[in-house]
């Protein structure tokens, strides 16, 4: 930090974190730092600004963004396979409640078709709220 | 257009440096001059970006005060406005089995003085002592199931605390129980250190000599110079005490040098005079500490404080801290034990969910064996957290532990003092306001003044004299002395 000095010691441990949040935390070999172990590996974790964030699996994504569907490399590589699939592995496995409905509740059935996602993606019913 | 506004935070002054202290982590930061500006600027009101560059156009570049409000933000100085604020702090419980680490045994509820004020005997005690169901004297054989448990409940390192009454009433159990205890400490490979408390009316050379080999941590309790002490600390018939202690408390001093030996003194509303007491303490009878504490009372009690009581000692509070700032510049001791306890936990950067460690890391033991939050409410059924033959009863523990997080206490959320508060004593809260989860709100504004106090020291020592401040590193988790 420059414009806060830390002064007692919890101080020194928040300015720490601090700097850490700021520090550039992808390296220039991302291979490299996941054989050195010593940070977790953290989806989308592409510009300076992202702070090192809780051990994520690779392919997932901590932000509701269109278009984000890109691994922590930028490639598509890293996602889940088939990419089909990342729906339900999101929607059961993951954090995912923005974008799927509410199927305990409001649309129980809205994958009742679906029973492969990867040949069937097209049949899941649209959901209007 | 998102909006600035000041977060949860403590601005304070200090050598003509400006700081924060950050609630709840309890960081002290040092502020520059822009960041100052800033924190200025949303103080008057929340701000825009656009508001905080025109207020200080011309004089910081643009990027700079985006950096410097990035940093604000990363530390919660300033928050944006709107924004949900974010819970105190996660009600998250201590994993059970806590360790024990102070045992507070009560040896008697007899006392040989008469002291007015007393929680035990005066008009607010919580105990039946007279006619209870509890014996009057702790036995031996309960001490030792005492000790027991405490090696059992602990970690590798114990406190045991004794305490009364009159601790030294019942000094034949002391004398049985300290061996007992190291030899047990010594065989299952853990370490035990020893305090007591007492009036110091019944010391004799015996005695002292016994405290010294067992390397005791000694406090007396005791209120001043003669006049002071002989206002309350009188013996049944009325007789003042304070001739009796005195030469006592010198030969205590004098034969016991391996630890240091504390004062502490008891505030009511007529024995105000903060300054003229620690200067007889410190020099007339040599303590090594003094610590105050104001009485705990129902308000309208001929010794409860009133708004002004507290005013009054808190400006002679400022007055004595003042000399320690100037003592810790020069490197030189200073006895005034309030201070160097709430420097120590500043230094830290302690953030408490609970007030104190009573009901977990310290527990009361009653003379017949019942474990309590604490050695005040030790022997009350309604405080009760098992007893020292069936061990302590984790249900009732995790149910006062969930009732009483600050999380709770929704009064204190938006206070900044509170990571060192944490809604004070619960004895307190029973005695003012009749239940252990009430926050003293009586006292909200002693608490801050002082801690600003503190702070204000806490910053002038650290700019003028760091060194000092390594007492404190890795600040000992060395149990304070029950009061």
């Amino acid at each position: 930090m420059k414009h806060l000095s830390p002064v007692n010691e919890k101080a020194r441990r928040l300015a720490q974190a601090v700097d850490q949040s700021a520090a550039p935390p992808v390296p220039e070999n991302p291979a490299t730092a996941a054989d050195a172990g010593d940070r977790d590996v953290v989806a989308l974790q592409q510009t300076p600004q992202q702070p090192p964030g809780p051990h994520i699996p690779l392919g997932c994504s901590t932000i509701f963004s269109p278009g984000w569907e890109v691994d922590r490399t930028g490639g598509t590589a890293g996602l889940c396979q088939p990419v089909e699939r990342d729906l339900f592995d999101c929607h059961f496995g993951c954090y995912w409640p923005a974008q799927v409905p509410d199927q305990l509740n409001h649309a129980p059935d809205w994958t009742k078709k679906c029973a492969s996602a990867q040949k069937d993606w097209r049949k899941i019913d649209v959901i209007f709220p | 257009m998102s909006l600035l506004t000041s977060g949860d935070c403590h601005a304070f002054e200090a050598g003509g440096q400006r700081y924060l202290y950050l609630a709840p982590s309890a960081a002290v930061l040092a502020v520059d001059d822009l960041s100052g500006a800033v924190l200025d600027a949303v103080a008057s009101g929340p701000q825009s970006r656009a508001d905080l560059l025109a207020g200080l156009s011309g004089r910081y570049a643009e990027s700079e005060v985006d950096e410097c409000v990035g940093e604000l933000l990363k530390v919660r100085a300033v928050s944006i406005a709107a924004t949900p604020a974010p819970r105190t702090s996660p009600r998250i419980l201590p994993l059970t089995p806590i360790p024990l680490s102070t045992m507070v045994l009560n040896v008697t509820s007899q006392c040989n003085l008469s002291c007015a004020y007393c929680y035990e005997y005066g008009e607010d005690k919580i105990v039946e002592t007279a006619n209870g169901r509890q014996p009057k004297w702790m036995s031996e054989d309960t001490a030792r199931e005492s000790i027991d448990f405490l090696l059992r409940e602990s970690g590798s390192s114990a406190h045991l605390t004794f305490f009364g009454g009159e601790t030294l009433l019942n000094f034949k159990v002391l004398r049985t129980a300290v061996p007992y205890a190291k030899a047990q400490a010594a065989a299952l490979g853990k370490q035990i250190d020893f305090s007591l408390t007492t009036n110091a009316t019944l010391l004799t050379d015996e005695m002292i000599e016994f405290l010294a080999e067992h390397r005791f941590g000694v406090t007396i309790s005791i209120d001043g110079p003669k006049d002071l002490q002989n206002k309350f600390r009188v013996f049944h018939n009325g007789a003042g005490s304070y001739d009796m202690v005195a030469p006592k408390i010198k030969a205590l001093i004098a034969r016991h040098r391996s630890r240091p030996i504390g004062a502490r003194v008891t505030l009511t509303r007529d024995t105000l005079d903060v300054r003229r007491i620690y200067d007889h303490l410190m020099n007339e009878l040599g303590f090594h500490e003094v610590g105050f504490a104001p009485v705990t009372a129902t308000p309208g009690r001929v010794h409860a404080f009133s708004e002004e009581g507290f005013e009054h000692v808190l400006a002679e509070f400022r007055d004595l801290a003042r000399d320690y700032r100037d003592a810790a510049v020069a490197g030189r001791h200073h006895g005034f034990s309030n201070v160097r306890e709430t420097l120590a936990e500043i230094h830290k950067g302690a953030s408490k969910a609970w007030p104190c460690g009573a009901g977990f890391g310290l527990l009361g033991v009653s003379t017949g064996g019942d474990v309590a939050l604490c050695h005040r409410f030790a022997g009350s059924d309604d405080h009760k957290l098992g007893t020292v033959r069936d061990g302590i009863n984790r249900d009732a523990q995790r149910a006062f532990l969930d009732e009483h997080h600050i999380d709770r206490k929704t009064d204190c959320r938006t206070c900044w003092a509170r990571p060192l508060c944490a809604g004070g004593c619960y004895h307190e809260a029973h005695t003012r306001h009749g239940s252990t989860v009430r926050p003293n709100l009586h006292y909200c504004e002693w608490v801050r003044g002082w801690t600003d106090t503190c702070l204000q020291i806490y910053g002038e020592i650290a700019q003028a004299n760091p060194a000092f401040l390594r007492e404190f590193d890795g600040a000992s988790d060395e149990a304070p002395q029950p009061s």
